[in-house]
């Protein structure tokens, strides 16, 4: 399925419009993030397909902040999924990227992963190979919400008792770019104590997702205690989906709730 | 310009979980668990997660240092090692073989692990052996 990525990012090097290609190399069995500057490297590439369809996804959108940060000048392409140009969509918007400076290489991720992601869009506009797939609902979150209110504070509770404070979720999470997190503050959020304060660390978390979680839940996949991640935060994404009509990551215009300050 | 992420193993517990370490022009600038480690699956604790900021850490290590009137210094190995044997026959001597403990680490081998209780028993003369995990 690569040929069609390879072949676009093969002239895109070549022609010089890019100076390099953020994707995933293949090395000796592993998976991991690599950036292509040289064409000839490209029979290495690799889509994040290891076991199963996107199984070997990496927060790419993140090492990208950390790129053009050293190279505030360059153009460089990078290889996105459906949640990615979402995240990528409120990174311009953040101006955390220069959306000028970014060449986006989609791919669209097959049925069985929309299906496990229950995802909102499993490709990006700039579809360049992968299906173009269709809209998976959510029945974690209904299932969530099936349960009473009591019931359901003690579900997440028992969840969020397993906690090990890793910051792994915070840590791999694409859409987190603060240079002082709220979750590490002590006024904010008592630290020093596993489990960390139980609801509250989650919560802050979950709030600071407003208008920024793209679900692409590389946080549930990253948690040691497999704590459902995704479900918070999509009910997150669902709220402000309500309330403001707002969907996060939808277009590059539109502001997310929490960025605009109205003076009346 | 290079931009690569490093298969790399987490030295703090015998774990071993397996992580990426992102290098950017040749200085390490973070850390990403592995996915494809049988290990960890794509997970790793806070301390996995922190390995690239102790790596360059101007407090770690990089040669034998001794200590003279509460000062460190720089030293070599044979100097090092002299001090350290000098000063346990020293204080085996005087208060006996269980006056002293060692503390081994899960992250040796096997062998390492091995060398050193035998070490211990045999040359120093104690069972007093215990490892990191159990710190
Ligand atoms: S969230 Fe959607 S776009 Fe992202 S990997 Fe899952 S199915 Fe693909
Ligand atoms: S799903 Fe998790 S990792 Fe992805 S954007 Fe949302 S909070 Fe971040
Ligand atoms: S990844 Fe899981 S265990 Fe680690 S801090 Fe987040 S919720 Fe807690
Ligand atoms: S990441 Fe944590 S559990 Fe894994 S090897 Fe390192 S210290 Fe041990």
């Amino acid at each position: 399925m690569s040929t069609k990525i390879k072949e676009a990012v093969r002239a895109l090097l070549t022609e010089g419009k890019i100076k390099g290609f953020l994707g995933l190399r293949e090395e000796k069995g592993n998976i991991m993030p690599y950036l292509f500057c040289d064409p000839k490297e490209l029979d290495a590439l690799s889509l994040g397909d290891w076991k199963k369809p996107g199984d070997t996804r990496y927060p790419l959108n993140q090492l990208m902040i950390k790129l053009a940060m050293a190279y505030p000048n360059e153009t460089f392409a990078v290889l996105i999924r459906g949640c990615d140009e979402r995240g990528l969509k409120e990174l311009f918007k953040w101006k955390q990227l220069d959306e000028e400076k970014i060449v986006l290489i989609g791919l669209g991720c097959p049925d069985e992963l929309a299906k496990a992601c229950e995802c909102e869009k499993p490709f990006p506009d700039s579809l360049i190979d992968g299906p173009k797939g269709e809209k998976v609902d959510s029945q974690k979150v209904a299932q969530v919400e099936g349960m009473d209110l009591d019931t359901r504070l003690q579900f997440w509770k028992a969840e969020f008792n397993r906690c090990i404070k890793c910051f792994g979720c915070r840590n791999i999470c694409p859409m987190c770019f603060c240079n002082e997190c709220s979750i590490e503050e002590d006024q904010l959020v008592g630290t020093g104590e596993i489990p960390p304060a139980n609801p509250t660390f989650h919560l802050a978390r979950a709030i600071h997702m407003v208008g920024r979680c793209i679900d692409c839940g590389l946080c549930e996949e990253a948690c040691p205690a497999d704590i459902p991640l995704r479900t918070l935060y999509k009910k997150v994404g669902e709220i402000i989906h309500q309330e403001f009509g707002y969907k996060t990551g939808l277009s590059v215009d539109e502001k997310s709730p929490f960025n605009i300050i109205e003076v009346k | 310009m290079e931009f690569k992420t490093v298969l790399s193993f987490c030295p703090y517990c015998g774990c071993g979980c397996g992580l990426l370490l992102e290098v950017l022009d040749g200085k390490i600038v973070g850390t990403l668990p592995s996915k494809t480690s049988p290990v960890n699956q794509g997970k790793l604790c806070i301390k996995g997660w922190t390995v690239h900021e102790f790596i360059t850490s101007p407090n770690r290590l990089t040669q034998p240092m001794v200590r003279q009137d509460d000062a460190l210094h720089d030293s070599s190995w044979d100097e090092a090692l002299h001090l350290a044997a000098t000063r346990l026959k020293e204080i085996k001597e005087k208060h006996g073989p269980d006056s002293i403990g060692v503390l081994t680490s899960a992250k040796c081998t096997n062998e390492e692990n091995y060398l050193l209780q035998k070490f211990t028993r045999a040359a120093l003369g104690t069972n007093n052996i215990d490892h990191c995990a159990r710190l």
